[in-house]
């Protein structure tokens, strides 16, 4: 099935392009990628060879130079594929965001190149094994020493820790956010890897455990104090818009795999699709996935414009399409009975990783906060505007 | 150090003035307005430290920066993180009309 978004021409040739990428390269292999927890290296090596991986690193950094619309379709296109593939995107691109934006000269000029090409791999490094949702006040700390700061802290559920070169970390330095660029190789790290997850289970994902681990005071990124708000905020951003599209191709990847299934199996002497209860799920599947493209399509049209407005409508477009990715999965293990509970069919993976996509990039419970607060300040506005004078704003 | 500052305000008002003809005053008015979003406007003492004040969500910093750059077509980089440019309305204003003025001058 095919969204009806509105692209130019590039932006469709281009999602021809990925379309016709994970249809030979990662849709087929996805099942056996969640059984043996992992991606294979040549993979990787491939999605960086084909500009993925560095797409939206700036050109003359040897970057791809994205448009955001274009972005939303490549990762539509790997959720559809391997959601857990999409994370590893996701936590790269974040931190190529979060460099592009926030990094110093020198340290733009050493990691864009080798991240545009994905010579280097990266991961974001925030979680924490009792800081998850709260994070600004996580308990990696660093102290200043010399020239150097001493890093001492555990990560969890660090996406693609398991092999990456780099990680965006972050702690408190005398109490003030801080993120810092930690090699992999450094004395005082270590990973060990995470399995048996309900979900994203070839996304790798490690603990990371940082003991007396010294790193130059260039490797900061920003500055002490900004490593939560705007550091990880410019990251966090980038992720929920990520996870939005991905959400949209895991959608779609239900409803293309319910379609094919509906349209072949016969109960009652009658196709599934004829059956009235069948066709009331494959039509709220349908609305709810074009519902989920226009948020997605809104947040692309206000990334491009780097309008205010973005950083709430992509958290409306990852709830609604995170949230809508968890029900679609559901009914479509539904329609498939207990073939969809089987690994013949792709929709008990996606039901699995559709629900880490509803925890990830900020719960979705984080997301509904935001978005009624949100509600609250439109309303204020809209009255205020409609009564200038009025001496009051209700909150 | 004080009086250092006042003269480099105080120049950059005037070099905003010249260059764009818009007035302090008139910055003030488009960042209160943007702060009046999440704060009604009886509680938004100038000086209140937005991020101490718990008025504001985990998000507003995000917003902030790209109102900021989107109304006054600055890029706010890695050199302007600094709490003192972001802590209040008026520093917010200084900020802005500091970097203005510092275009301007270039």
């Amino acid at each position: 099935m095919t969204m009806n978004l509105e692209l130019n021409e590039s932006q469709r040739k281009s999602q021809a392009e990925f379309r016709a990428f994970v249809d030979k390269n990662i849709a087929p292999y996805a099942s056996e990628f969640d059984r043996e927890e992992r991606i294979p290296q040549s993979l990787i090596r491939d999605l960086g060879a084909r500009g993925y991986l560095g797409a939206v690193a700036p050109i003359e950094k040897g970057g791809g130079g994205m448009d955001a619309m274009t972005w939303g379709l490549l990762c539509q296109e790997l959720g559809r594929g391997s959601a857990s593939l999409l994370s590893l995107l996701t936590v790269h691109s974040m931190v190529i965001q979060a460099l592009v934006r926030w990094g110093s000269e020198e340290q733009r000029d050493l990691w864009m190149p080798k991240l545009a090409s994905g010579e280097v791999v990266a991961a974001f490094a925030l979680s924490e094994p009792d800081v998850g949702s709260d994070a600004a006040n996580c308990q990696t700390a660093a102290c200043r020493d010399g020239d150097d700061y001493v890093v001492t802290g555990e990560k969890r559920w660090i996406s693609f820790g398991q092999i990456a070169d780099v990680f965006l970390l972050f702690g408190n330095v005398d109490g003030a956010s801080s993120a810092f660029l930690v090699e992999s190789d450094r004395d005082g790290f270590s990973r060990r890897a995470i399995g048996g997850m309900l979900g994203f289970r070839s996304a790798m994902l490690a603990a990371l455990s940082f003991e007396n681990c010294r790193v130059p005071s260039a490797n900061i990124v920003g500055r002490p104090g900004f490593g939560f708000s705007h550091v990880a905020g410019t990251a966090l951003d980038h992720g929920r818009f990520c996870i939005a599209w991905g959400a949209l191709g895991l959608i779609q990847g239900c409803l293309d795999a319910c379609l094919d299934y509906a349209d072949k199996r016969e109960q009652f002497g009658a196709l599934l699709k004829n059956h009235q209860l069948v066709s009331a799920m494959i039509a709220d599947m349908h609305v709810q996935s074009k519902a989920a493209a226009l948020l997605c399509q809104n947040a692309a049209r206000l990334k491009e414009l780097g309008d205010p407005q973005l950083i709430m409508e992509t958290s409306i477009a990852k709830y609604f399409a995170s949230q809508a990715a968890v029900r679609i999965a559901l009914d479509a293990v539904q329609i498939h009975g207990a073939n969809g509970c089987a690994e013949d069919y792709p929709v008990a993976r996606y039901l699995r990783d559709a629900k880490i996509l509803e925890i990830i990039e900020g719960s979705n419970q984080i997301q509904q906060m935001i978005i009624a607060k949100y509600g609250y300040q439109s309303h204020a506005a809209s009255r205020l505007n409609e009564n200038p004078t009025g001496s009051t704003v209700e909150q | 150090m004080r009086s250092c500052w006042a003269v480099r305000l105080a120049r950059a008002f005037i070099a905003i003035k010249r260059e764009f003809d818009v007035d302090a005053d008139a910055i003030v008015s488009k960042i209160r307005e943007f702060l009046g979003q999440f704060i009604s406007d009886t509680d938004l003492d100038p000086d209140i430290n937005l991020f101490e004040s718990g008025l504001v969500n985990s998000l507003f910093a995000m917003q902030l920066l790209l109102h900021v750059e989107q109304e006054f077509g600055l890029e706010v980089t890695n050199e302007d993180l600094d709490i003192k440019n972001f802590r209040s309305l008026n520093a917010i204003a200084e900020f802005v009309i500091r970097k203005l003025g510092a275009r301007t001058e270039a």
